[in-house]
């Protein structure tokens, strides 16, 4: 199946998604966004990363910076911090270029690696974008996280394409019905930069019926 | 819950507002009298007629800060608000519900039972704290019939119906308001309440506290993604900001009167602050605006908890989670919505 333009999502809403379906709903349903000093040294960063009139090349290595990418299949676009295009044999053609070369894409995080896969699978659908774009296959990407300096290689598994596979899926499912999922809080909801337009409280099924009748009684 | 910041409130007549950076800078005849960062804003009000720069509106559209344009007299003009917040979706619902007399009726019902309860409340605090001054048989009589109308109301979804249990209930309680003025009796009392114009200091102060509480209010809707003019309890009519007055139902009480009544019973404001017209009509002078205004900040920087949420709030910030509660509420994240019933 292949959606069209005007119903792609955002490929960084995956992360918001893998990290709360509510977090990703208030943000891409209700368009609700809350800035805090996590998401304002985010924002610094990718500054930085983001300058797509910079061409830089080292030797067989090209390195671009902010490409927009897409995928019909996914439903879903977005822009690569940095995008490595390395001369190789086994290669693809690219515009502009002599020669082959194999992508990778290096995403720019602030923190440092997590426990979860969050970035991963982001950094995971972006060589996905690439591959269908440039048909071509793409084994692995990069890591680079601000605190720690230093990039940590991803090899993209089938496992972990079926999981993006998997949650732009659902995302547009729940995006079609414009619906904002109810969900457990949990210790996660105090690093959320959206608590308070969230109220967590509320998806714990509290009934004004019952505060009501409460207030009233008394 | 989101952060209270100040309001500038600007009651000069001739000033003007400029932006430098990222302050906001007030002028009086091209000088400057003070500047502010604008980060430190949620709101300005100025009640002037210089006005504004359009760079000084630009930056407070994209920061998100309320700006406010009155009358000197303290009626409101207009407001400058930018792209509108939010998300089409929630406010095609609220414009779907309030087609729906059911639902319109819902949330009505909602908002009146708050507005009887907390009336109700106020009664029941000044019988507790002043009992030895006020005529507690009367007031108690008043209390257990507001207490009669909240059993009606409980029970009711028909609009008209709602009107007129709400008519009769603030008739009940504005029957008793003037027995909570305990100060300055001489130059301070209340037959009725009357607006256009206020006849008497009492009212002229009500309806200079209510306009502030309903810019609030109406700047609290438009950040959650509202449409402040539609409402369900007020119908729609050009020009009026009908949602912004349901919500204020359930607040002008605890909210608004009380802080008219304390300002008053704690001789913060005196009858020298009061003019009379020749026919009548009763202004403040700029003094005793400035008084309600400073004081009014003080109020809302003030902590409570909140009943619904059960989380420590300021009072300025309870117009804002109110609204959030609503916008939640047509989100379907709550059955119906929780007034705000404080006591």
């Amino acid at each position: 199946m292949e959606y069209n333009e005007e119903d792609f999502l955002s490929l960084s809403g995956i992360q918001h998604f893998k990290f709360c379906r509510r977090q990703w709903a208030l943000i891409h349903i209700e368009q609700q966004w809350q800035e805090n000093l996590r998401t304002v040294e985010g924002e610094i960063l990718h500054k930085k990363a983001h300058d797509n009139l910079l061409k830089e090349k080292r030797g067989n290595l090209i390195i671009s910076r902010g490409i927009a990418v897409f995928s019909k299949s996914l439903g879903i676009n977005g822009i690569c911090d940095v995008v490595e295009f390395r001369k190789d044999k086994e290669g693809v053609a690219i515009f502009g270029r002599e020669g082959l070369y194999k992508p990778a894409p290096v995403e720019y995080k602030r923190g440092k690696p997590k426990e979860d896969d969050i970035d991963i699978l982001q950094l995971t659908a972006q060589a996905m974008c690439l591959e269908e774009m440039l048909n071509c296959e793409i084994k692995v990407g990069y890591m680079f996280y601000g605190e720690i300096n230093h990039r940590i290689e991803v090899e993209f598994t089938d496992e972990l394409k079926n999981c993006v596979v998997e949650i732009c899926k659902e995302m547009h499912e729940i995006y079609k019905r414009r619906y904002t999922p109810k969900v457990k809080p949990s210790k996660k909801c105090s690093a959320c930069s959206l608590k308070n337009i969230c109220m967590p409280k509320l998806c714990k099924n509290l009934s004004v019926k019952d505060y009501i009748e409460r207030s009233l009684k008394e | 819950m989101r952060k209270l910041l100040n309001t500038l409130y600007v009651t000069s007549a001739d000033a003007y507002l400029s932006l430098d950076g990222e302050n906001i800078v007030v002028l009086k005849n091209e000088a400057e009298v003070m500047r502010l960062p604008l980060h430190n804003l949620e709101g300005v009000v100025t009640f002037g007629y210089v006005g504004a720069s359009p760079a000084l509106m630009g930056a407070c559209a994209k920061k998100n800060i309320s700006l406010c344009f009155m009358t000197q007299s303290g009626n409101f003009r207009g407001q400058f608000v930018g792209k509108v917040r939010g998300n089409v979706t929630l406010r095609k619902t609220q414009y779907f519900m309030s087609e729906d007399n059911n639902t319109s009726a819902l949330l009505a019902r909602n908002f009146i039972l708050g507005k009887i309860f907390n009336s109700k409340w106020v009664i029941e605090r000044a019988i507790r704290d002043y009992a030895l001054r006020l005529d507690v048989a009367k007031l108690k009589k008043v209390s257990y019939n507001l207490s009669n109308s909240l059993n009606l109301i409980k029970g009711c979804v028909d609009l008209e119906q709602l009107r007129g249990f709400e008519g009769e209930a603030a008739s009940q309680y504005f029957s008793v308001f003037d027995d909570l003025i305990l100060q300055q009796k001489e130059s301070f009392y209340f037959a009725q309440r009357n607006k256009r114009p206020p006849l008497d200091n009492v009212n002229a102060m009500l309806s200079f506290v209510y306009t502030l509480l309903t810019n609030d209010v109406a700047s609290a809707l438009e950040t959650v993604g509202l449409d402040p003019y539609v409402g369900f309890l007020h119908r729609d009519r050009p020009g009026r900001a009908s949602l912004a007055l349901d919500l204020m139902e359930e607040l002008r009480s605890v909210f608004a009167d009380r802080f008219v009544l304390s300002l008053i019973n704690k001789r913060i404001v005196n009858a020298s602050g009061f003019v009379k017209k020749e026919n009548g009509a009763v202004i403040m002078d700029d003094d005793t605006r400035k008084t309600i205004l400073s004081k009014w900040q003080e109020r809302k920087k003030e902590e409570l908890k909140h009943p619904f949420l059960e989380e420590k709030i300021e009072w300025g910030l309870v117009p804002y989670a109110q609204s959030m509660l609503l916008a939640r509420c047509i989100r379907g994240d709550l059955e119906e919505y929780p007034p705000f019933l404080w006591k």
